[in-house]
């Protein structure tokens, strides 16, 4: 507590790089992974947008560049602060993505590629309320169940339906952009940061059998639109309509299978050149590993991404803060779901969704909350207790 | 927070248990499945487009087009072109629009894919290949989009091929035609199948048919990379199409023309006829220089495709069936043409050359008499008169006497059948082997014959013998065949006398082609080889290159002396002049050029007599064989002769035309080209 004091009282250029600065105590190696997926993120953008237009031979790699250069800025401005600002601020941070998301739903908002999420700034920048909406949500609920109730070790159950009040609201505007995908990202991070907070199992059962009945009640009552029920429909069986639904799924299996180990090269796969699979760029970024990189890529790139994970599940492991472990846990929570999604959909293990791949996938919003995720990480992991 | 640190060891496990599944199930998709697919993104990136090569013509000897190709200007566009392009073409189609004076919302139509909800027009090809927007488009504007195609990026304007007959109806069996190819035949083209579309034009029947694969030439071939909207990125491979080989056929345009002319005058004058066929062949060589048919069509009925009813009216009884050859398919008996192969067989079985044979005016075969026609008796004479005057009962009596060596009705285990056995070297009764679909074998009708007959039909014929024809409304004519079929039964197997001796003038059961009685008299008055004729002479390069010579097989050497042959030409040679022929040929001028010749008149039950002239020319050093058969036409001097008459005219420039100008001979001198014609580079014809 006194360290973080003196801390403060140092100017800022020595807070940042002199001895026994923020920097050199940081986690090197979840640095070093975000890094190496950037990078490779970079790469695939580049492949899969050079033959957009003959003018702009890189694509859209340099505009990625600019956005990973503001994204490491944000991340070292959240590494090098007290995280409890964070809490301090969790309210304040909410009710802007909140603001954000009803922005996107009255007439300032815009549409993009069917999903009408995005705020135009002018300039040709955009920003999509619905990406900060996942790390408020996540410093929000933290700091909702980080004081357990007296003398135990649960969270009141008051706490429990302000936390679902939250959630509940952030994710039904998103609902209605439409945005599947992060709805779902919304409640795997609901999910994922209740049960950390130490519910009691019969809830956690209680959930689950809520959930699968909810899915159930949605599946036959026709609450979902067609494509959206088509989508389900297209994983448990590609073929049933190749050229429709089916085939994102599909093309997205046959780039990445015809990777083989090595893959065909950087710049040399041929479903990528022919933009065969939709959206390459951002949602199915991983097809590109896939088919240029082989089975030698992706698992790095999945592996890199598993190193993120559990070094993210160290630093939540290793703080004595309740609400550094919970915001620890449900970034994790969050990554670890896109993760599974978005890797999942590419490899005929899960329904199609539009969410990206953290660190990879084309993406300025996206890319700024997972630094800014990132930096959080650090920050917990900067000032966990010496001692420990 | 031991039970927070509890949970996110749970969220540890599950993590790693997620990495874990990712994997195998990458191992599964890339490592396990790869190879396959491999294949199917090979499958989805690549097209082929066929670029089809000019089908070769069809020359006559001297180098005169039969079939060529007739090009008309066909304006395309390239829609991956004008994909790529930032108003996707539209300023392109309006400046095509002015120039083909067609509206931009037409062109627009017809190059928008074929799709569920997208009727015609519309473009219902590969979306790789150029859609035609216009067709017969004028030269003028063909150069215009040419020479500006930086206004036209995209647009192309070439020539398109289809077939066309600059002589009409000329030939048109020999010819053929196209048709699209079928899916029996796409599967033997393995490899190209999917690039070949409905289509493609395959030659059915005639030359097409048979030197189809030189004619065809081999298309190009286009590999390309696509997109996922189909719009070409790479070109993987292209192979540039090889245009199809020039066909030079031995086929004289001008004799052609002569011959058609001459069976329709034919057909015209003898009014029961129901066909004709007239075959020229070039002795030295036995390639064919005219070959028609009747009743005939136009081959531009193929062009373009046939309707459904012009193709059944083709097949029609009622038409006549046009599309049938009589030349190599008409089975006809030969009747007294037949003779040069009675009397090699009686010379070859011992009779005297220049022996003293006996023409009374009928003759007893077997308790049954036999006579000439019109009752014609003229003593003793040489074998030279019996076959100038076509004396029928010298060559009964041979027939008979041969068969009563044989055994008459109990023949010997080895009988000579020298009639028969003859007849088959001069190559009857078997195909000729002609470069062309569907010759028939015509029918030698010996012993053996006889029996293999009776051994397929006897089980019927006893069966009839005893329920007798209770279905033919006719008692006498029910009565008749039950009376028949019951001998049938008992003796179907013998060769009977009247047989032999019917066999020995070319009539009862004997059948042969016009293209084998042609065969077999360009092989008497020849060097004695017996030919497998053939129409095509060479093939050629469009640069002029040839590519081989067409041979023309020699099938056998006739069984018969030097001395034979010589006295049978000899002997037709004063039929014209003095013999049945005289009438036909009255007043053609023998010093100019003597023609030699054979009449036939065959009965055919039920029907009209087949009359038949077999000729040729010079008689002393003949070049040409000429045989004209016309069905129901009566006698050989009746309608067969004059129209063989009036192809030697055409062929050698006699007579007057209608304005009196004398008449250019079809053939200098009667010589059928003996070289082929020279093809220039460019590919015209010198």
């Amino acid at each position: 507590m006194s360290d973080a004091m003196r801390v403060g009282r140092r100017s800022f250029a020595k807070r940042a790089v002199g001895p026994g600065a923020a920097v050199w105590r940081m986690d090197g190696v979840l640095l070093a992974a975000v890094v190496a997926l950037s990078v490779i993120g970079t790469l695939l953008v580049w492949s899969s947008t050079r033959t957009w237009s003959s003018a702009e031979p890189t694509g859209l790699a340099k505009k990625h560049v600019l956005n990973l250069c503001i994204g490491l800025a944000l991340y070292s401005v959240v590494a090098v602060s007290d995280y409890r600002w964070l809490r301090t601020y969790a309210p304040v941070l909410y009710g802007v993505a909140i603001l954000g998301l009803l922005l996107v739903i009255t007439p300032m908002g815009s549409t993009i590629n069917g999903h009408h999420s995005w705020i135009m700034l002018g300039g040709g920048f955009a920003v999509q309320p619905a990406e900060l909406a996942k790390p408020a949500l996540v410093v929000m609920m933290a700091r909702l169940l980080a004081r357990p109730a007296e003398g135990k070790d649960r969270p009141r159950p008051v706490d429990i339906l302000l936390c679902l009040a939250v959630s509940g609201v952030a994710a039904i505007l998103v609902m209605m952009q439409p945005d599947l995908g992060t709805t779902m990202v919304l409640m795997a991070i609901t999910a994922g940061v209740i049960v950390f907070a130490g519910i009691r199992k019969r809830w956690v059962l209680a959930g689950l059998v809520l959930a699968a009945l909810a899915a159930a009640a949605v599946w036959s009552l026709g609450l979902m639109k067609p494509y959206q029920v088509a989508r389900f429909t297209a994983l448990i069986d590609p073929s049933s309509d190749p050229r429709g639904v089916g085939y994102n799924s599909t093309q997205a299996l046959v780039a990445i299978g015809s990777g083989e180990v090595f893959g065909k090269g950087l710049f040399h796969g041929g479903q990528t050149t022919g933009r065969f699979v939709p959206e390459q760029h951002t949602d199915f970024i991983f097809t590109v590993a896939g088919e240029e990189l082989g089975f030698v890529g992706t698992v790095t790139v999945v592996a890199l991404l598993g190193v993120v994970l559990l070094r993210g599940v160290r630093i939540a492991r290793m703080c004595e803060d309740r609400f550094a472990a919970l915001v620890a846990g449900g970034i994790v929570a969050w990554m670890a779901f896109q993760t599974l999604v978005n890797v999942g959909m590419t490899i005929g293990i899960m329904p199609i969704t539009g969410v990206p791949l953290p660190f990879v996938s084309y993406g300025g919003t996206a890319t700024f909350a997972n630094m800014i995720a990132v930096g959080a990480l650090q920050a917990i992991h900067l000032r966990r207790p010496f001692a420990s | 927070m031991t039970r927070l640190r509890a949970r996110l060891l749970l969220l540890q496990v599950m993590v790693i248990a997620m990495i874990v599944v990712l994997v195998v199930r990458l191992w599964q998709v890339q490592v396990v499945q790869g190879a396959k697919f491999v294949t199917v993104a090979t499958e989805t990136r690549t097209r082929e487009v066929r670029v089809p090569a000019l089908r070769g013509m069809i020359l006559d000897a001297t180098g005169r087009p039969l079939v060529r190709n007739r090009s008309t200007l066909v304006v395309s566009v390239d829609r991956s072109r004008f994909e790529r392009m930032p108003d996707g073409g539209d300023a392109v189609l309006r400046r095509l629009s002015a120039v083909l004076k067609i509206p931009v919302d037409k062109l627009k139509q017809k190059i928008r894919a074929c799709g569920p909800g997208v009727t015609r027009p519309c473009w219902p090809g590969s979306p790789y290949t150029p859609v035609p927007v216009a067709d017969r488009v004028s030269n003028r504007a063909a150069l215009q989009i040419l020479e500006r195609q930086e206004d036209f990026p995209g647009v192309t304007a070439e020539l398109q091929a289809v077939r066309e007959y600059p002589n009409g109806r000329d030939a048109a069996q020999v010819l053929g035609y196209l048709q699209p190819v079928t899916q029996s035949e796409l599967e033997k083209r393995e490899g190209l199948k999917a690039s070949y579309s409905g289509v493609d034009l395959v030659g059915r029947d005639g030359l097409e048919e048979v030197y189809d694969s030189a004619l065809r030439g081999s298309p190009g071939l286009r590999r390309v990379q696509v997109d996922r909207m189909g719009k070409v990125v790479a070109v993987q491979q292209q192979t540039t199409p090889a245009p199809g080989e020039i066909l030079v056929t031995s086929i004289d345009a001008r004799v052609q023309a002569v011959v058609e002319k001459s069976l329709a005058q034919a057909m015209a004058e003898a009014p029961q006829s129901d066909g004709a066929a007239a075959v020229v062949l070039d002795v030295k060589t036995g390639r064919v220089v005219a070959m028609a048919s009747r009743p005939t069509y136009d081959p531009k009925v193929w062009t373009g495709g046939i309707t459904e009813k012009e193709y059944q009216r083709l097949l029609s009884e009622k038409s006549g069936k046009p599309l049938i050859s009589r030349a190599l398919k008409g089975e006809y008996a030969p009747g007294s043409t037949f003779k040069i192969s009675s009397a090699s067989a009686m010379i070859a079985d011992g009779e005297p050359l220049h022996g003293t044979y006996q023409c009374p005016s009928s003759y007893n075969v077997g308790g049954r008499a036999f006579g000439n026609a019109g009752g014609m008796a003229l003593g003793s004479i040489s074998l030279h008169e019996a076959l100038v005057k076509s004396c029928d009962t010298v060559f009964y009596r041979a027939g008979y006497e041969e068969w009563l060596r044989d055994g008459g009705n109990t023949p010997k285990t080895k009988t000579k059948e020298p009639m028969a056995n003859m007849a088959r070297a001069y190559g009857f009764g078997q195909p000729t082997g002609i470069d062309l679909p569907g010759d028939s074998p015509g029918r030698i009708p010996d012993r053996t014959w006889k029996r293999n007959l009776w051994n397929s039909t006897k089980d019927s014929m006893c069966r009839r013998a005893k329920t007798g024809y209770p279905e033919l409304k006719d008692e006498a004519r029910a009565a008749f065949s039950k009376r028949l079929a019951h001998e049938n039964c008992l003796e179907g197997f013998l060769f009977h006398a009247y047989e032999a001796a019917n066999f020995s003038i070319g009539q009862g059961d004997v059948l042969v082609t016009p293209l084998q009685l042609a065969r077999a008299y360009a092989a008497l008055v020849g060097d004695g080889n017996v030919r497998s004729p053939r129409v095509g002479w060479a093939l050629v390069k469009p640069d002029g290159t040839l590519v081989k010579e067409i041979p023309v097989p020699i099938v056998s050497h006739l069984p018969v002396s030097d001395e034979t042959r010589d006295y049978i030409r000899k002997a037709l040679s004063e039929v014209p002049s003095d013999g049945t022929a005289a009438g036909a040929f009255r007043g053609f001028p023998m010093n100019v050029v003597k023609i030699g010749g054979k009449t036939g008149t065959a009965e055919v039950w039920g029907k009209g007599d087949t009359s038949w002239f077999a000729s040729f020319a010079p008689a002393d050093k003949p070049r040409l064989v000429t045989v004209v058969m016309v069905s129901q036409g009566g006698f050989g001097a009746e309608s067969a002769a004059p129209a063989v008459r009036r192809i030697w005219e055409g062929i050698y420039g006699i007579g007057k035309s209608e304005n009196s100008k004398p008449v250019k001979p079809a053939l200098p001198d009667g010589h059928p080209a003996d070289r082929l014609p020279v093809i220039r580079q460019d590919g015209t014809v010198q």
